[in-house]
């Protein structure tokens, strides 16, 4: 048997192979990053400007691409204020800003990611559990100020706790909410029935 | 050099800092599994502790404290070798011992404050000093900084090391890991509203840690184990560790797109991340090859069997955990209905200890055994090594009856909640509170007992193992060119 081992066997070989492949899939995601980055920007066709917390959002099934998308109606202010662009974009980035640093997401999904005590967000504003779209503005707040008294938890004993939620960083979710929920996630999640067409 | 007691005298200057690291590793390591407990009892039991150490604190702390005792071990398993590796002593260890106080220090403040403190108003004070709010990089901002100024330090340490030593293949690899590790967390580290945007550069960091970054980590520290622990032959190693490289980082850096499937981003992400995510297992298999094909070579004669027996869990466990697991569910067409599931926490559970957690345990036996001067850990140890064997079994039935639990409820979860009731609120309600998912939950709280339970007898070991014995381990450095 010979010491020295064939070329695709050998320490060198697979050497270069390792830089080669490891500089190529990560030259391809940089390319990928910034196209992702350029279709995923705020006021894109997928995620859309922070304004649309003045519009009606819904989502529904997409026949020609097979699967659920955001649609959007006529005007629906949020708060019965419509709000300019620099004015939704300030509110969202509070709604945000609270998310975190309440730490919803420690219990709670976002887009599907986070922990699974607790539903998950994603559509959270468009969920039939608000009871009515004319409610829903006021029970959320309700909800988020008050969380232990207005708990549903549809007999789980599962309460979100006391967080400190001030009046206005409670709107600021509701927009962040509303917001969030007009991102095109790719169908995701599939068969969720809104709080306006329950019976489809 | 004394055998069968504990004396730093044995240890050269790299060990005897990798030994604080491992010690800190530990007790990070049981609080981990402390709050991991606390929010199993939660799910079983939501009244437990409300409105004083909710689930959202407990289960912080609970993955936070994974994150970092896993880096510690790391770290701790580099500074551990790197003397040996390199032929010289560490450069810049005085510079390397205080960047360990730093972080330590930095690591209980953070901890406390997440306890004491817990959540801030909605401002940017908040996330500079409170928490992140963002799973698994909840450190604030100002930890943040001292995290990567602290690995800034270990890659100074490594690097200078090897190049005023050697520069092996496992060197090489290491030293250019250790850059993409530092600078991967920078992609961590700035605020946006646009989640699309916040979660595809979040991504950047758990994944291309956890899937590419740390497991050619632990492939590094794995090959020096195999030369170690069983004498392997470094050319051996070597080759099997860059074909490694080559998989790993071949499937592991574009299998990140198998995050971008529901976060906004573009469709492509569905092909790209689903083919490159199915080849995922492949280095991990690659992984098993070698070290079950080593050990046989050398048909398991070693000096420290509970080393070689956690270096074997290793290779199943990521291959399991990681692998199989993983795949299960990385396809777009499951992932439809298992995203955001306890399916994730299934495959989490397996993975991280599979490939993380069996590794740095496999180094701590490495450490004791050397601390203790170079004794024997071989068979016949007093007691017949119960305890090390006990807490072997422990924690691999706890953890294999944890994921097993979670994936019983994942699988319920993905029926009832997301594919027939569509998701909404009611059917994730549904989905929990039906017995299949209760039933599930409280056998992983009796598993996650069990866990805990292994994790301590295997500190008692740990700190007892070897206790007055006197026979030399085998040296197989000699051999190892």
């Amino acid at each position: 048997m010979s010491t020295t081992p064939p070329v695709w066997a050998s320490e060198s070989f697979w050497k270069k192979v390792a830089i080669w492949v490891t500089a190529g899939s990560f030259i391809i995601l940089i390319i990928l990053t910034f196209d992702t980055l350029s279709k995923t920007a705020v006021g894109g066709s997928r995620v859309q400007a922070y304004s649309v917390i003045n519009k009606a959002i819904d989502y529904r099934f997409d026949y020609t691409l097979n699967r659920y998308r955001p649609v959007f109606g006529g005007d629906e202010p949020l708060f019965g204020r419509s709000l300019s662009e620099d004015e939704a974009a300030a509110l969202v980035t509070q709604g945000k800003k609270t998310v975190q640093a309440k730490n919803c997401m420690n219990c709670h999904t976002l887009l599907g990611n986070g922990a699974y005590y607790a539903p998950d967000l994603t559509k959270a504003w468009l969920d039939p559990n608000w009871g009515s779209v004319e409610e829903r503005e006021a029970r959320m707040l309700a909800f988020l100020l008050d969380p232990e008294k207005n708990a549903v938890t549809f007999s789980s004993g599962r309460k979100m706790p006391r967080l400190g939620i001030t009046d206005a960083e409670a709107r600021a979710i509701v927009a962040f909410l509303k917001w969030m929920s007009a991102i095109d996630t790719n169908g995701f999640p599939t068969n969720f029935k809104t709080i306006g067409h329950q019976e489809d | 050099m004394r055998t069968g007691i504990i004396d730093s005298a044995n240890l050269n200057g790299g060990q005897q800092l990798a030994v604080k690291y491992f010690s800190v590793a530990l007790v990070l390591f049981l609080a981990q599994m402390l709050f991991g407990l606390l929010a199993a009892i939660q799910f079983v039991q939501p009244d437990f502790l409300y409105n004083v150490l909710d689930f959202n604190v407990n289960r912080m702390v609970h993955i936070n404290a994974m994150v970092v005792w896993m880096l510690y071990g790391f770290v701790g398993a580099v500074y551990w070798l790197l003397e040996e590796e390199s032929g010289t002593r560490v450069v810049g260890l005085a510079v390397g011992n205080l960047a360990f106080w730093v972080l330590t220090v930095a690591v209980a403040v953070v901890v406390v404050v997440y306890l004491l403190v817990q959540t801030g108003p909605g401002n940017d004070l908040t996330r500079w000093f409170v928490n992140e709010g963002r799973e698994y990089l909840e450190a604030p901002r100002w930890a943040d900084l001292g995290i990567v100024a602290v690995l800034g330090v270990f890659f100074y340490n490594v690097a200078a090391t090897f190049s005023k030593g050697r520069w092996s293949g496992i060197a090489g690899v290491l030293t250019l890991d250790l850059v993409a590790l530092a600078g991967l967390y920078c992609a961590g580290m700035f605020y946006l509203t646009n989640i699309t945007a916040d979660q595809y550069w979040w991504w950047w960091v758990i994944h291309l840690w956890v899937e590419a970054t740390w497991e050619v980590l632990v492939g590094c520290i794995m090959a020096w184990g195999l030369m170690h622990v069983l004498g392997v032959r470094r050319r051996i190693v070597e080759t099997w560790l860059y074909i490694e490289v080559a998989l790993m980082f071949g499937s592991g850096i574009l299998g990140l797109g198998h995050h971008y499937f529901w976060i906004g981003t573009p469709d492509y992400w569905f092909s790209i991340g689903g083919f490159f995510s199915a080849l995922e297992p492949i280095p991990l298999v690659a992984m098993v090859v070698h070290s079950v094909y080593d050990a046989g070579v050398h048909k398991l004669r070693n000096g420290n069997h509970p080393a070689l027996a956690w270096i074997i869990a290793h290779t199943f466990g990521n291959f399991l955990g990681a692998g199989v697991w993983g795949f299960m569910h990385t396809l777009p067409q499951i992932n439809l209905y298992t995203h955001g599931t306890q399916w994730t926490a299934s495959h989490g559970h397996l993975a991280f200890f599979g490939a993380y957690a069996t590794i740095n345990i496999a180094f701590f036996y490495i450490a004791m055994q050397t601390w203790r001067g170079n004794i024997w850990l071989g068979s016949g140890l007093a007691g017949d090594g119960w305890k090390w064997k006990g807490a072997l079994a422990l924690l691999n039935l706890g953890v294999i009856g944890m994921t097993v639990a979670l994936l019983i409820a994942g699988y319920e979860q993905s029926f009832i909640e997301r594919a027939v009731e569509g998701s909404t609120w009611g059917g994730y309600f549904a989905a929990q509170m039906h017995p299949w998912f209760q039933q599930a939950m409280a056998w992983r709280l009796v598993f996650g007992a069990v866990t805990l339970a292994g994790v301590v007898l295997l500190v008692w070991d740990l700190l007892t193992i070897g206790v007055g014995e006197t026979r030399r381990a085998p040296q197989f450095a000699a051999e190892a060119g």
